[in-house]
Protein backbone atom coordinates (compact mmCIF):
# COMPACT_ATOMS: atom_id res chain seq x y z
CA UNK A 1 0.00 0.00 0.00
CA UNK A 2 2.65 2.40 1.03
CA UNK A 3 5.05 1.32 -1.73
CA UNK A 4 2.35 2.18 -4.58
CA UNK A 5 1.41 5.76 -2.83
CA UNK A 6 4.98 6.40 -3.07
CA UNK A 7 4.92 5.83 -6.98
CA UNK A 8 2.15 7.65 -7.32
CA UNK A 9 3.69 10.61 -5.84
CA UNK A 10 6.97 10.38 -7.77
CA UNK A 11 4.93 10.02 -10.89
CA UNK A 12 2.96 12.96 -9.96
CA UNK A 13 6.36 14.64 -9.47
CA UNK A 14 8.03 13.61 -12.81
CA UNK A 15 4.80 14.61 -14.90
CA UNK A 16 3.90 17.69 -12.78
CA UNK A 17 8.09 18.85 -13.80
CA UNK A 18 7.63 17.66 -17.17
CA UNK A 19 4.67 19.32 -18.04
CA UNK A 20 6.37 22.44 -16.43
CA UNK A 21 9.41 22.42 -17.86
CA UNK A 22 7.78 22.13 -21.60
CA UNK A 23 5.76 25.27 -20.45
CA UNK A 24 8.54 27.21 -19.19
CA UNK A 25 10.74 25.91 -22.56
CA UNK A 26 9.93 28.70 -24.73
CA UNK A 27 10.53 31.39 -22.53
CA UNK A 28 13.92 30.41 -21.40
CA UNK A 29 15.27 29.34 -24.49
CA UNK A 30 14.21 33.15 -25.41
CA UNK A 31 16.69 34.01 -22.59
CA UNK A 32 19.66 31.96 -23.57
CA UNK A 33 19.12 33.33 -27.21
CA UNK A 34 19.60 36.49 -26.20
CA UNK A 35 22.66 36.30 -25.18
CA UNK A 36 23.75 33.77 -28.31
CA UNK A 37 25.32 35.34 -31.22
CA UNK A 38 22.90 35.85 -34.22
CA UNK A 39 23.96 33.49 -36.46
CA UNK A 40 23.75 30.77 -33.81
CA UNK A 41 20.60 31.29 -32.50
CA UNK A 42 18.85 28.77 -35.00
CA UNK A 43 21.50 26.37 -35.21
CA UNK A 44 19.74 24.03 -32.60
CA UNK A 45 16.73 23.98 -30.42
CA UNK A 46 18.90 23.95 -27.39
CA UNK A 47 19.41 26.31 -24.69
CA UNK A 48 22.72 25.83 -24.75
CA UNK A 49 25.47 27.58 -27.06
CA UNK A 50 29.61 27.18 -27.82
CA UNK A 51 29.62 31.26 -27.84
CA UNK A 52 28.05 33.60 -25.49
CA UNK A 53 27.45 37.67 -26.30
CA UNK A 54 25.96 41.05 -25.08
CA UNK A 55 26.29 42.28 -28.61
CA UNK A 56 22.18 41.56 -28.63
CA UNK A 57 21.58 43.60 -25.97
CA UNK A 58 24.34 46.69 -27.41
CA UNK A 59 22.72 46.25 -30.61
CA UNK A 60 18.75 46.61 -29.25
CA UNK A 61 19.38 49.26 -27.01
CA UNK A 62 20.29 51.78 -29.66
CA UNK A 63 17.41 50.42 -32.26
CA UNK A 64 16.75 53.86 -33.51
CA UNK A 65 18.71 56.94 -34.07
CA UNK A 66 18.53 59.36 -31.58
CA UNK A 67 16.16 57.55 -29.15
CA UNK A 68 17.44 54.71 -27.27
CA UNK A 69 15.61 51.94 -24.77
CA UNK A 70 16.29 54.06 -22.14
CA UNK A 71 14.13 56.63 -23.51
CA UNK A 72 11.26 53.73 -23.73
CA UNK A 73 11.75 52.67 -20.34
CA UNK A 74 11.42 56.10 -18.74
CA UNK A 75 8.21 56.65 -20.61
CA UNK A 76 6.90 53.05 -19.34
CA UNK A 77 8.14 53.53 -15.72
CA UNK A 78 6.63 57.07 -15.44
CA UNK A 79 3.02 55.75 -16.76
CA UNK A 80 2.94 52.94 -14.66
CA UNK A 81 3.88 54.77 -11.05
CA UNK A 82 1.47 57.52 -11.56
CA UNK A 83 -1.24 54.97 -12.64
CA UNK A 84 -0.17 52.91 -9.22
CA UNK A 85 -0.29 55.64 -7.18
CA UNK A 86 -3.34 57.12 -8.57
CA UNK A 87 -5.45 54.03 -8.79
CA UNK A 88 -4.60 53.44 -5.33
CA UNK A 89 -5.60 56.60 -3.85
CA UNK A 90 -8.85 57.33 -5.98
CA UNK A 91 -10.12 53.81 -6.08
CA UNK A 92 -9.70 53.50 -2.60
CA UNK A 93 -12.05 56.91 -1.73
CA UNK A 94 -14.30 55.75 -3.92
CA UNK A 95 -14.72 52.00 -2.05
CA UNK A 96 -14.42 53.90 1.44
CA UNK A 97 -17.74 55.86 0.48
CA UNK A 98 -19.34 52.63 -0.98
CA UNK A 99 -18.41 50.30 1.78
CA UNK A 100 -18.77 52.76 5.14
CA UNK A 101 -20.68 56.23 4.03
CA UNK A 102 -24.59 56.47 3.57
CA UNK A 103 -25.35 58.97 1.36
CA UNK A 104 -28.30 59.78 -1.66
CA UNK A 105 -27.87 57.50 -4.33
CA UNK A 106 -25.79 55.09 -3.33
CA UNK A 107 -27.10 52.33 -4.58
CA UNK A 108 -27.85 53.93 -7.79
CA UNK A 109 -23.83 54.63 -8.24
CA UNK A 110 -23.01 51.38 -6.86
CA UNK A 111 -24.69 49.44 -9.49
CA UNK A 112 -22.96 51.70 -12.23
CA UNK A 113 -19.70 50.95 -10.76
CA UNK A 114 -20.66 46.91 -10.54
CA UNK A 115 -21.88 47.83 -14.73
CA UNK A 116 -18.42 49.06 -15.48
CA UNK A 117 -16.53 46.31 -14.72
CA UNK A 118 -18.05 44.00 -17.38
CA UNK A 119 -18.11 46.76 -20.44
CA UNK A 120 -15.71 46.46 -22.69
CA UNK A 121 -13.24 49.50 -23.15
CA UNK A 122 -14.35 49.54 -27.11
CA UNK A 123 -18.14 51.16 -26.27
CA UNK A 124 -15.96 54.11 -24.90
CA UNK A 125 -12.75 53.92 -26.88
CA UNK A 126 -13.90 56.29 -29.80
CA UNK A 127 -15.74 59.49 -27.82
CA UNK A 128 -12.45 59.14 -25.39
CA UNK A 129 -10.41 59.25 -28.03
CA UNK A 130 -11.90 62.24 -29.49
CA UNK A 131 -12.00 64.15 -25.92
CA UNK A 132 -8.33 63.51 -25.98
CA UNK A 133 -7.45 64.41 -29.28
CA UNK A 134 -9.67 67.64 -28.58
CA UNK A 135 -7.87 68.52 -25.61
CA UNK A 136 -4.27 68.24 -27.57
CA UNK A 137 -3.82 65.39 -25.33
CA UNK A 138 -2.68 63.22 -28.13
CA UNK A 139 1.12 62.00 -27.95
CA UNK A 140 1.61 62.98 -24.00
CA UNK A 141 1.16 60.60 -20.86
CA UNK A 142 -2.08 62.13 -19.94
CA UNK A 143 -4.76 59.84 -22.05
CA UNK A 144 -2.83 57.01 -20.02
CA UNK A 145 -2.90 58.68 -16.26
CA UNK A 146 -5.32 61.38 -15.81
CA UNK A 147 -8.33 58.23 -16.45
CA UNK A 148 -6.81 56.39 -13.62
CA UNK A 149 -6.72 59.32 -11.39
CA UNK A 150 -10.41 59.19 -11.96
CA UNK A 151 -10.76 55.72 -10.70
CA UNK A 152 -12.10 54.55 -13.81
CA UNK A 153 -10.42 50.67 -12.80
CA UNK A 154 -13.64 49.95 -11.41
CA UNK A 155 -12.56 46.23 -10.32
CA UNK A 156 -9.86 47.38 -7.99
CA UNK A 157 -13.02 49.45 -6.10
CA UNK A 158 -15.20 46.36 -6.04
CA UNK A 159 -12.20 44.51 -4.64
CA UNK A 160 -11.56 47.22 -2.39
CA UNK A 161 -15.22 47.67 -1.29
CA UNK A 162 -15.47 43.44 -0.49
CA UNK A 163 -11.95 44.19 1.63
CA UNK A 164 -13.10 47.10 3.67
CA UNK A 165 -16.59 45.76 4.45
CA UNK A 166 -14.75 43.20 6.03
CA UNK A 167 -12.78 45.85 8.56
CA UNK A 168 -15.39 45.78 11.98
CA UNK A 169 -17.26 48.72 11.99
CA UNK A 170 -16.24 48.84 15.99
CA UNK A 171 -12.91 50.38 15.14
CA UNK A 172 -15.07 53.36 13.33
CA UNK A 173 -17.05 53.81 16.26
CA UNK A 174 -14.36 53.48 18.50
CA UNK A 175 -12.54 56.48 16.77
CA UNK A 176 -15.35 58.55 16.12
CA UNK A 177 -15.31 58.52 20.31
CA UNK A 178 -11.62 59.29 20.24
CA UNK A 179 -12.72 62.51 18.15
CA UNK A 180 -11.99 61.40 14.69
CA UNK A 181 -13.77 62.64 11.51
CA UNK A 182 -14.68 60.55 8.50
CA UNK A 183 -11.41 61.59 6.56
CA UNK A 184 -9.32 60.65 9.51
CA UNK A 185 -10.67 56.90 9.91
CA UNK A 186 -9.99 56.39 5.98
CA UNK A 187 -6.80 57.90 6.76
CA UNK A 188 -5.77 55.96 10.19
CA UNK A 189 -8.03 52.67 10.33
CA UNK A 190 -9.20 51.82 7.04
CA UNK A 191 -5.80 52.19 4.94
CA UNK A 192 -3.29 50.78 7.23
CA UNK A 193 -5.51 47.71 7.74
CA UNK A 194 -5.86 47.42 3.72
CA UNK A 195 -2.43 46.77 2.77
CA UNK A 196 -3.06 43.47 1.23
CA UNK A 197 -5.86 44.79 -0.72
CA UNK A 198 -3.72 47.92 -1.43
CA UNK A 199 -0.50 45.47 -3.10
CA UNK A 200 -3.08 43.59 -4.89
CA UNK A 201 -4.03 46.80 -6.79
CA UNK A 202 -0.74 47.91 -6.81
CA UNK A 203 0.74 44.82 -8.33
CA UNK A 204 -1.32 44.74 -11.20
CA UNK A 205 -2.09 47.92 -11.63
CA UNK A 206 1.83 47.90 -12.45
CA UNK A 207 1.70 44.62 -14.64
CA UNK A 208 -1.02 45.37 -16.63
CA UNK A 209 -0.48 49.22 -17.40
CA UNK A 210 3.05 47.72 -17.98
CA UNK A 211 2.04 45.77 -20.68
CA UNK A 212 -0.51 47.55 -21.82
CA UNK A 213 -0.48 47.85 -25.42
CA UNK A 214 -3.57 48.67 -26.85
CA UNK A 215 -4.19 52.67 -25.27
CA UNK A 216 -0.10 53.11 -25.84
CA UNK A 217 -0.34 52.59 -29.71
CA UNK A 218 -3.61 54.89 -29.93
CA UNK A 219 -2.19 57.56 -27.98
CA UNK A 220 1.58 57.41 -28.31
CA UNK A 221 2.30 58.22 -32.26
CA UNK A 222 5.88 60.13 -31.52
CA UNK A 223 8.99 57.97 -30.87
CA UNK A 224 10.21 60.12 -28.11
CA UNK A 225 7.10 59.00 -26.34
CA UNK A 226 6.99 55.49 -26.55
CA UNK A 227 7.03 53.16 -24.10
CA UNK A 228 8.27 49.54 -23.66
CA UNK A 229 6.13 47.59 -25.67
CA UNK A 230 5.91 50.04 -28.52
CA UNK A 231 9.59 50.23 -29.04
CA UNK A 232 9.61 46.18 -29.42
CA UNK A 233 7.02 46.51 -31.81
CA UNK A 234 9.58 48.90 -33.75
CA UNK A 235 11.67 46.37 -34.61
CA UNK A 236 9.18 44.20 -36.19
CA UNK A 237 8.15 47.60 -38.61
CA UNK A 238 11.96 49.13 -39.03
CA UNK A 239 14.33 45.94 -39.26
CA UNK A 240 12.33 42.65 -40.89
CA UNK A 241 13.48 39.68 -39.17
CA UNK A 242 16.98 40.08 -39.45
CA UNK A 243 17.89 40.87 -36.09
CA UNK A 244 15.92 38.49 -33.93
CA UNK A 245 19.13 38.37 -30.97
CA UNK A 246 18.72 42.01 -30.17
CA UNK A 247 14.80 41.38 -30.29
CA UNK A 248 14.98 38.86 -27.98
CA UNK A 249 17.27 40.67 -25.50
CA UNK A 250 15.21 43.89 -25.50
CA UNK A 251 12.32 41.27 -25.02
CA UNK A 252 13.84 39.91 -22.19
CA UNK A 253 14.60 43.06 -20.11
CA UNK A 254 10.93 44.35 -21.22
CA UNK A 255 10.08 41.50 -18.77
CA UNK A 256 12.17 41.74 -16.18
CA UNK A 257 10.59 44.76 -14.44
CA UNK A 258 7.15 42.67 -14.17
CA UNK A 259 8.71 39.14 -13.27
CA UNK A 260 10.51 41.53 -10.48
CA UNK A 261 7.47 42.60 -8.96
CA UNK A 262 5.92 39.07 -9.03
CA UNK A 263 8.65 37.36 -7.50
CA UNK A 264 8.99 40.04 -4.53
CA UNK A 265 5.15 39.73 -4.02
CA UNK A 266 4.10 36.03 -4.98
CA UNK A 267 2.49 35.54 -2.03
CA UNK A 268 0.16 38.29 -2.09
CA UNK A 269 -0.52 37.87 -5.60
CA UNK A 270 -1.20 34.57 -5.62
CA UNK A 271 -3.75 35.37 -2.92
CA UNK A 272 -5.19 38.34 -4.53
CA UNK A 273 -6.34 36.47 -7.43
CA UNK A 274 -7.16 33.90 -4.79
CA UNK A 275 -10.15 35.72 -3.49
CA UNK A 276 -10.71 38.16 -6.56
CA UNK A 277 -14.36 38.24 -6.42
CA UNK A 278 -15.17 34.94 -5.63
CA UNK A 279 -15.77 35.08 -2.18
CA UNK A 280 -18.53 37.75 -3.13
CA UNK B 1 -36.11 76.25 8.56
CA UNK B 2 -37.64 72.86 10.12
CA UNK B 3 -38.51 71.11 7.05
CA UNK B 4 -34.38 71.29 6.40
CA UNK B 5 -33.64 70.20 9.57
CA UNK B 6 -35.32 66.70 9.11
CA UNK B 7 -31.19 65.64 7.78
CA UNK B 8 -29.47 66.19 11.37
CA UNK B 9 -26.25 68.41 10.74
CA UNK B 10 -24.55 65.08 10.94
CA UNK B 11 -25.58 63.57 8.70
CA UNK B 12 -25.68 66.12 5.82
CA UNK B 13 -21.92 66.14 6.72
CA UNK B 14 -21.48 63.13 6.53
CA UNK B 15 -23.04 63.47 2.63
CA UNK B 16 -20.79 65.79 2.00
CA UNK B 17 -18.06 64.03 3.26
CA UNK B 18 -19.22 60.65 1.05
CA UNK B 19 -19.56 62.67 -1.87
CA UNK B 20 -16.30 64.50 -2.00
CA UNK B 21 -14.22 60.54 -1.48
CA UNK B 22 -16.75 59.52 -4.22
CA UNK B 23 -16.04 62.76 -6.31
CA UNK B 24 -13.23 61.26 -8.61
CA UNK B 25 -14.49 58.50 -9.52
CA UNK B 26 -17.93 59.84 -9.87
CA UNK B 27 -16.37 62.71 -12.79
CA UNK B 28 -14.19 59.44 -14.66
CA UNK B 29 -17.58 57.98 -14.47
CA UNK B 30 -19.47 60.35 -15.89
CA UNK B 31 -17.19 62.10 -18.02
CA UNK B 32 -14.88 58.95 -18.89
CA UNK B 33 -17.56 55.91 -19.16
CA UNK B 34 -21.71 57.02 -19.60
CA UNK B 35 -21.01 60.07 -21.32
CA UNK B 36 -18.96 58.00 -24.14
CA UNK B 37 -20.94 55.32 -23.88
CA UNK B 38 -23.99 57.35 -24.68
CA UNK B 39 -21.98 59.54 -27.51
CA UNK B 40 -20.64 56.38 -29.11
CA UNK B 41 -23.84 54.85 -29.40
CA UNK B 42 -24.54 57.93 -31.05
CA UNK B 43 -21.76 57.25 -33.72
CA UNK B 44 -22.59 54.23 -34.52
CA UNK B 45 -25.68 56.03 -36.53
CA UNK B 46 -23.00 58.52 -38.39
CA UNK B 47 -20.06 58.93 -40.55
CA UNK B 48 -17.38 60.58 -38.54
CA UNK B 49 -13.67 60.92 -39.31
CA UNK B 50 -12.63 62.69 -36.01
CA UNK B 51 -12.07 65.87 -37.85
CA UNK B 52 -15.86 66.83 -39.48
CA UNK B 53 -18.67 66.55 -37.60
CA UNK B 54 -20.27 63.57 -37.60
CA UNK B 55 -22.91 62.73 -40.17
CA UNK B 56 -26.01 60.97 -39.53
CA UNK B 57 -26.51 58.00 -41.36
CA UNK B 58 -29.12 55.86 -39.92
CA UNK B 59 -28.25 52.25 -39.58
CA UNK B 60 -26.27 52.55 -42.68
CA UNK B 61 -23.14 51.42 -40.96
CA UNK B 62 -24.70 48.29 -39.71
CA UNK B 63 -26.21 47.46 -42.82
CA UNK B 64 -22.61 47.69 -44.37
CA UNK B 65 -21.71 45.22 -41.66
CA UNK B 66 -23.75 42.75 -42.67
CA UNK B 67 -22.31 42.59 -46.34
CA UNK B 68 -18.11 43.77 -45.57
CA UNK B 69 -16.43 40.33 -46.20
CA UNK B 70 -13.69 41.48 -43.56
CA UNK B 71 -16.49 42.09 -40.62
CA UNK B 72 -17.70 38.94 -41.54
CA UNK B 73 -13.88 37.29 -40.70
CA UNK B 74 -13.19 39.07 -38.11
CA UNK B 75 -16.76 38.06 -36.36
CA UNK B 76 -15.72 34.44 -37.47
CA UNK B 77 -12.34 34.18 -36.48
CA UNK B 78 -13.23 36.00 -32.97
CA UNK B 79 -16.00 33.83 -32.07
CA UNK B 80 -13.85 30.44 -33.81
CA UNK B 81 -11.19 31.81 -30.93
CA UNK B 82 -13.56 31.68 -28.35
CA UNK B 83 -15.08 28.38 -28.71
CA UNK B 84 -11.69 26.51 -28.86
CA UNK B 85 -9.37 29.01 -26.55
CA UNK B 86 -12.05 29.26 -23.52
CA UNK B 87 -13.10 25.35 -23.12
CA UNK B 88 -9.19 24.27 -23.47
CA UNK B 89 -8.00 26.97 -21.24
CA UNK B 90 -10.84 26.11 -18.82
CA UNK B 91 -10.26 22.11 -18.74
CA UNK B 92 -6.52 22.58 -18.62
CA UNK B 93 -6.31 24.84 -15.85
CA UNK B 94 -8.93 22.49 -13.82
CA UNK B 95 -6.87 19.24 -14.37
CA UNK B 96 -3.62 20.82 -13.13
CA UNK B 97 -5.37 22.92 -10.07
CA UNK B 98 -6.51 19.08 -9.34
CA UNK B 99 -3.20 18.03 -9.81
CA UNK B 100 -1.79 20.85 -7.66
CA UNK B 101 -4.05 20.46 -5.10
CA UNK B 102 -2.10 17.93 -3.30
CA UNK B 103 0.48 18.21 -0.21
CA UNK B 104 3.69 17.62 -1.17
CA UNK B 105 7.38 19.02 -1.45
CA UNK B 106 7.54 21.88 -3.70
CA UNK B 107 4.30 22.65 -4.57
CA UNK B 108 4.41 26.50 -4.11
CA UNK B 109 7.40 26.46 -6.60
CA UNK B 110 5.37 24.34 -9.01
CA UNK B 111 2.36 26.56 -9.23
CA UNK B 112 4.04 29.62 -9.39
CA UNK B 113 6.14 27.81 -12.81
CA UNK B 114 2.45 27.11 -14.29
CA UNK B 115 1.25 30.83 -13.90
CA UNK B 116 4.13 32.32 -14.78
CA UNK B 117 3.07 32.23 -18.88
CA UNK B 118 -0.18 33.71 -17.45
CA UNK B 119 1.89 36.94 -15.97
CA UNK B 120 3.80 37.53 -18.91
CA UNK B 121 1.90 36.00 -21.65
CA UNK B 122 0.07 39.56 -22.13
CA UNK B 123 2.87 41.17 -23.32
CA UNK B 124 3.97 42.31 -26.85
CA UNK B 125 7.48 40.27 -25.72
CA UNK B 126 5.80 36.97 -25.47
CA UNK B 127 3.73 37.52 -28.52
CA UNK B 128 7.07 38.09 -30.38
CA UNK B 129 8.57 35.22 -29.31
CA UNK B 130 5.45 33.13 -30.29
CA UNK B 131 5.75 34.52 -33.93
CA UNK B 132 9.61 33.70 -33.78
CA UNK B 133 8.60 29.93 -32.25
CA UNK B 134 6.08 29.18 -35.45
CA UNK B 135 7.75 30.76 -38.59
CA UNK B 136 9.39 28.62 -41.05
CA UNK B 137 12.62 28.13 -39.68
CA UNK B 138 11.17 28.57 -35.91
CA UNK B 139 12.14 26.71 -32.46
CA UNK B 140 8.91 24.74 -33.51
CA UNK B 141 10.36 23.24 -36.82
CA UNK B 142 13.55 22.70 -35.43
CA UNK B 143 12.33 20.58 -33.17
CA UNK B 144 9.85 18.43 -35.24
CA UNK B 145 12.44 18.14 -37.21
CA UNK B 146 14.46 16.62 -34.89
CA UNK B 147 11.60 13.64 -35.21
CA UNK B 148 12.06 13.61 -38.83
CA UNK B 149 8.69 16.03 -39.31
CA UNK B 150 8.86 18.38 -42.35
CA UNK B 151 7.21 21.56 -40.52
CA UNK B 152 5.72 24.44 -42.52
CA UNK B 153 5.40 28.45 -41.83
CA UNK B 154 2.79 28.28 -39.29
CA UNK B 155 1.93 31.72 -39.03
CA UNK B 156 1.99 32.61 -42.66
CA UNK B 157 -0.21 29.48 -43.56
CA UNK B 158 -4.22 30.64 -43.38
CA UNK B 159 -5.26 27.17 -41.70
CA UNK B 160 -2.65 27.27 -39.31
CA UNK B 161 -1.85 30.76 -38.17
CA UNK B 162 -5.00 31.16 -35.90
CA UNK B 163 -4.27 27.95 -34.09
CA UNK B 164 -0.59 29.21 -33.07
CA UNK B 165 -2.86 32.20 -31.11
CA UNK B 166 -4.82 29.48 -29.61
CA UNK B 167 -1.75 27.62 -28.43
CA UNK B 168 -0.42 31.03 -26.98
CA UNK B 169 -4.19 31.44 -25.09
CA UNK B 170 -4.00 27.78 -23.95
CA UNK B 171 -0.68 27.97 -22.32
CA UNK B 172 -1.64 30.80 -20.50
CA UNK B 173 -4.01 28.55 -18.30
CA UNK B 174 -2.69 29.45 -15.05
CA UNK B 175 -4.46 32.68 -13.64
CA UNK B 176 -7.65 30.18 -13.71
CA UNK B 177 -5.32 27.64 -12.22
CA UNK B 178 -5.03 29.77 -9.72
CA UNK B 179 -8.84 30.79 -8.76
CA UNK B 180 -9.57 26.77 -9.47
CA UNK B 181 -7.07 26.21 -6.68
CA UNK B 182 -8.69 28.39 -4.48
CA UNK B 183 -12.19 27.19 -5.12
CA UNK B 184 -10.38 23.31 -4.53
CA UNK B 185 -9.47 24.47 -0.97
CA UNK B 186 -12.90 25.36 0.13
CA UNK B 187 -14.28 21.99 -0.55
CA UNK B 188 -14.86 20.35 3.07
CA UNK B 189 -12.59 17.23 3.69
CA UNK B 190 -15.63 15.51 4.99
CA UNK B 191 -17.11 15.58 1.67
CA UNK B 192 -14.44 13.18 0.90
CA UNK B 193 -13.69 10.86 3.45
CA UNK B 194 -17.37 10.35 3.06
CA UNK B 195 -17.10 9.60 -0.48
CA UNK B 196 -13.81 7.11 0.73
CA UNK B 197 -16.29 5.29 2.94
CA UNK B 198 -18.81 4.74 0.33
CA UNK B 199 -15.88 3.01 -1.97
CA UNK B 200 -16.08 5.82 -4.53
CA UNK B 201 -13.72 5.47 -7.31
CA UNK B 202 -11.03 8.55 -8.55
CA UNK B 203 -13.23 9.55 -11.67
CA UNK B 204 -16.75 9.03 -9.65
CA UNK B 205 -15.13 11.47 -6.84
CA UNK B 206 -13.83 14.03 -9.47
CA UNK B 207 -17.57 13.53 -11.16
CA UNK B 208 -20.05 14.09 -8.23
CA UNK B 209 -18.06 15.63 -5.61
CA UNK B 210 -15.23 18.24 -6.32
CA UNK B 211 -16.90 19.62 -10.06
CA UNK B 212 -20.10 20.08 -8.49
CA UNK B 213 -18.73 21.70 -5.56
CA UNK B 214 -16.25 23.66 -7.82
CA UNK B 215 -18.77 25.03 -10.28
CA UNK B 216 -19.55 28.48 -8.57
CA UNK B 217 -15.76 28.79 -9.46
CA UNK B 218 -15.94 27.18 -12.86
CA UNK B 219 -18.87 30.06 -13.83
CA UNK B 220 -16.70 32.46 -12.37
CA UNK B 221 -13.75 31.54 -14.82
CA UNK B 222 -16.01 30.90 -17.79
CA UNK B 223 -17.52 34.89 -17.43
CA UNK B 224 -13.67 35.81 -17.02
CA UNK B 225 -12.14 33.77 -19.56
CA UNK B 226 -14.97 35.08 -22.26
CA UNK B 227 -14.67 38.55 -21.60
CA UNK B 228 -11.02 38.48 -21.85
CA UNK B 229 -10.84 36.02 -25.24
CA UNK B 230 -13.51 38.26 -27.30
CA UNK B 231 -11.01 41.02 -26.68
CA UNK B 232 -7.71 39.71 -27.86
CA UNK B 233 -6.02 42.20 -29.65
CA UNK B 234 -2.07 42.18 -28.69
CA UNK B 235 -1.06 39.15 -29.81
CA UNK B 236 -3.04 38.92 -33.35
CA UNK B 237 -1.62 42.51 -33.68
CA UNK B 238 1.70 41.50 -33.07
CA UNK B 239 1.62 38.35 -34.82
CA UNK B 240 0.02 39.30 -38.31
CA UNK B 241 2.01 42.79 -37.87
CA UNK B 242 -1.23 44.70 -37.42
CA UNK B 243 -2.72 43.41 -40.67
CA UNK B 244 -4.83 40.04 -39.23
CA UNK B 245 -3.54 38.00 -42.47
CA UNK B 246 -2.73 35.60 -43.80
CA UNK B 247 -6.11 36.26 -45.39
CA UNK B 248 -8.23 37.42 -42.71
CA UNK B 249 -7.07 34.24 -40.73
CA UNK B 250 -6.33 36.11 -37.98
CA UNK B 251 -8.38 39.24 -38.44
CA UNK B 252 -9.65 39.43 -34.31
CA UNK B 253 -12.76 41.56 -34.10
CA UNK B 254 -10.92 44.15 -31.85
CA UNK B 255 -7.92 44.34 -34.52
CA UNK B 256 -10.36 45.21 -37.33
CA UNK B 257 -12.08 47.56 -35.13
CA UNK B 258 -8.77 49.35 -34.73
CA UNK B 259 -7.85 49.45 -38.25
CA UNK B 260 -11.08 50.94 -39.00
CA UNK B 261 -11.31 53.55 -36.20
CA UNK B 262 -7.53 54.09 -36.25
CA UNK B 263 -6.08 53.28 -39.56
CA UNK B 264 -8.66 54.61 -42.22
CA UNK B 265 -10.42 56.96 -39.40
CA UNK B 266 -13.99 55.62 -40.18
CA UNK B 267 -15.23 56.15 -36.41
CA UNK B 268 -18.96 55.63 -37.30
CA UNK B 269 -17.90 52.19 -38.49
CA UNK B 270 -16.12 51.30 -35.77
CA UNK B 271 -18.58 52.77 -33.28
CA UNK B 272 -21.04 50.98 -34.29
CA UNK B 273 -18.81 47.33 -34.17
CA UNK B 274 -17.63 48.23 -30.34
CA UNK B 275 -21.83 47.96 -29.88
CA UNK B 276 -22.32 45.16 -31.53
CA UNK B 277 -19.48 43.73 -29.41
CA UNK B 278 -21.15 44.92 -26.22
CA UNK B 279 -24.36 43.70 -26.97
CA UNK B 280 -22.76 39.79 -27.96
CA UNK B 281 -20.82 40.15 -24.60
CA UNK B 282 -23.99 41.14 -22.79
CA UNK B 283 -26.88 38.54 -24.72
CA UNK B 284 -23.52 35.95 -24.03
CA UNK B 285 -22.98 36.39 -20.44
CA UNK B 286 -27.04 36.70 -19.50
CA UNK B 287 -27.03 33.13 -21.53
CA UNK B 288 -24.82 32.08 -19.21
CA UNK B 289 -26.52 33.81 -16.00
CA UNK B 290 -29.46 31.93 -16.99
CA UNK B 291 -27.85 28.51 -17.37
CA UNK B 292 -26.37 28.79 -13.95
CA UNK B 293 -29.26 27.81 -12.06
CA UNK B 294 -29.08 24.29 -13.59
CA UNK B 295 -25.54 23.54 -13.63
CA UNK B 296 -24.18 25.94 -10.73
CA UNK B 297 -24.24 24.36 -7.36
CA UNK B 298 -24.31 26.57 -4.37
CA UNK B 299 -24.64 25.18 -0.99
CA UNK B 300 -26.97 28.38 0.47
CA UNK B 301 -29.25 26.94 -2.14
CA UNK B 302 -28.13 29.73 -4.63
CA UNK B 303 -28.30 33.01 -3.63
CA UNK B 304 -25.21 34.88 -4.42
Amino acid sequence: MNQTTNTSKLLTHVFIIVFGLFMLYPVVWMVASSFKPETLIFSSPSIFSKEWTLDNYTNGWNVVRNVNFGQFFKNSFLISLIAVLANLITCSMAAYAFARLKFPLKKLWFACMLMTIMLPAHATLIPQYTIFHNLGWVNTILPLTVPKLLATDAFFIFLMVQFFRGIPRELDESAIMDGCGIFQIYTRIIMPLAVPVLITTAIFTFIWTWDDFFSQILYLNTVDTFTVPLGLRLFLDSQGESSWGSVFAMSVLSLIPITTVFFIFQRYIVEGIATTGIKG
Amino acid sequence: MKKKSKISKGKRKQYIAAYVFLLPWLIGFLGLVLGPMISSLYLSFTRFDLLNTPEWIGLANFQEMFQDDRWIASAKVTSTFVFIAVPTQLIAALLVAVLLNKKMAGIGFYRTTYYLPSLLGGSVAIAILWKNLFEIDGLVNQVLSFFNIQGQGWISHPDYALGTIIILATWQFGASMVIFLAGLKQIPKELYEAAAVDGGTKPQVFFRVTLPLLSPVIFFNLVIELIKSIQVFTSAFIISEGTGGPINSTLFYTLYLYQKGFTQFEMGYASAMAWILVFVLGVMTLIIFFSSKYWVHYEDGGKL
